[in-house]
């Protein structure tokens, strides 16, 4: 959370609210909505942290609101985040340490746990490819983040083929 | 699930002792197609290779089934048997609840023509035909009129989005579209049954998508699809997925949907950062 407030605070100045907002408005339904409270945690730790600074602002008709800006450091910090690759996903070793070890303990068959496996990845496609059938063709960042957990699915597939070829 | 069930030992079930007044159950109506212990071997210069080493399946009249498994598990094999393109070494085939592993090869192109569109990873458009001819010939083939086979013709292309490319040869077509009118030529006769063999193996992501969405309304309207894919997104509109391993079916499950996030996409995909 700490990478995404600073990188719409480099944009402007803004409040708490209006960053929950923006983030659901870029990232449209692709993108879990956030915490308010979260958002507020983040940013007061961002301020200890000397990232960003805040100033009250005067309201008349409501209660004062905290106005955010990033800093110089804040600037830097999000620079070097920009810069750096990211890493890419893990394996899901957690099916590969039991497709290795179960069998090996006499607790399961190979071929039923990849049977199985692959029943579940299956059904989560499933569940992909109807959202990706019911994605607002506008809402680029939804669409192509199915898209991306479909790839990583199908990759998980095909590895888990692989380990029948070699395993079974 | 029906690879588990036979397993159990012969007996396993309890016995039913049949009541007074009690109906007999009313006879199965066959199924599209069925196969008993179909076997294929292929010989060549002494060498022997048993590509199916005997499958049984079922398949339901308006039923989608996928056969995924590694490279060299036997699929495309099994697949060409089922259509009659290649003939079984052993085992039945019954279509319609018709035996036909012991058609002769007239009989099969004649089978085929009435009961099985076939699409193929390459397409396998005729190059010197028209888009239009190519869809027509199966129909022309199965002795519909001109006109008949005309206006199949037109519905199915403008169906596909493809109906301004009618008068072009296959050649001046994308992938996508050439798969397209391969789907179009298959369904032509309203086949009993869609057998595709890697039938988005050469097309790019949006290609992909546009044939998953055919193939999910054609079904929708009651077409038996048989298909043979290593492409997860294609196997998981099926009704059921087979899994094909060493020439045997090491799986055979109906697809389970995992319960659908309160969220939506936001729950299903978890960003970091």
């Amino acid at each position: 959370m700490r990478q995404p407030l600073l990188a719409l605070l480099a944009k402007e100045p803004a409040h708490g609210y209006e960053l929950k907002l923006a983030l659901e408005q870029i990232f449209g339904e692709a993108y879990p909505s956030p915490n308010i409270g979260q958002i507020y945690v983040t940013l007061k730790r961002l301020e200890q942290d000397g990232l960003v600074r805040s100033e009250d602002v005067e309201q008349t008709t409501r209660p004062n609101k905290r106005v955010y800006e990033l800093t110089p450091a804040g600037r830097d910090a999000l620079r070097a985040w920009v810069g750096e690759p990211s890493d890419g996903p893990r394996v899901r070793d957690e099916f590969f340490i039991k497709l290795i070890l179960a069998p090996m303990a006499g607790l399961a068959d190979r071929m039923e746990l990849m049977n199985s496996q692959r029943r579940h990845y299956l059904g989560i496609m499933r569940n992909l490819t109807e959202l990706q059938a019911e994605a607002d063709p506008a809402d680029a960042p939804a669409r192509l983040l199915i898209e991306g957990a479909i790839l990583h699915l199908q990759a998980d597939l095909d590895w888990l083929e692989r380990c029948q070829e070699e395993l079974v | 699930m029906r690879g588990r069930a036979r397993k159990l030992p012969p007996g396993a079930d309890p016995p039913v002792t049949p009541r007074l007044g009690e109906l007999p159950a009313p006879p199965t109506p066959p199924g599209l197609l069925k196969t008993s212990k179909l076997v294929k071997v292929y010989r060549a210069d002494g060498v022997t290779v048993e590509a199916v080493r005997g499958v049984d399946i079922e398949v339901a009249i308006g039923e989608f089934v996928a056969i995924m498994g590694p490279s060299g598990s036997g699929k495309s094999t099994l697949l060409h048997v089922l259509g009659g393109l290649e003939p079984a070494t052993s085992g039945e085939i019954w279509l319609r609840g018709k035996r036909v592993d012991r058609l002769s090869t007239a009989a099969w192109a004649i089978l085929r023509r009435q009961h099985i569109g076939f699409v193929f990873q390459f397409f396998n458009l005729l190059s010197n035909m028209t888009v239009a001819d190519n869809v027509e010939l199966p129909a022309l083939l199965a002795g519909a009129t001109p006109r008949q086979a005309r206006k199949r013709r037109e519905e199915l292309l403008a169906e596909l989005g493809i109906a301004d490319k009618a008068g072009a040869a296959p050649a001046r077509l994308s992938g996508g579209e050439q798969q397209r009118v391969a789907l179009a030529r298959a369904l032509a006769n309203e086949p009993s049954v869609l057998m595709a063999d890697e039938p988005t193996g050469n097309l790019d992501s949006s290609n992909t998508r546009d044939v998953l969405r055919l193939l999910r309304r054609a079904h929708a309207g009651g077409q038996a699809i048989l298909m043979v894919t290593h492409d997860a997104r294609v196997a998981s509109l099926a009704d059921r997925v087979i899994n094909l391993y060493d020439g045997m079916v090491a799986d055979d499950a109906k697809i389970v949907p995992i319960p659908r996030p309160v969220n939506g996409v936001a729950d299903v995909l978890e960003l970091r950062g």
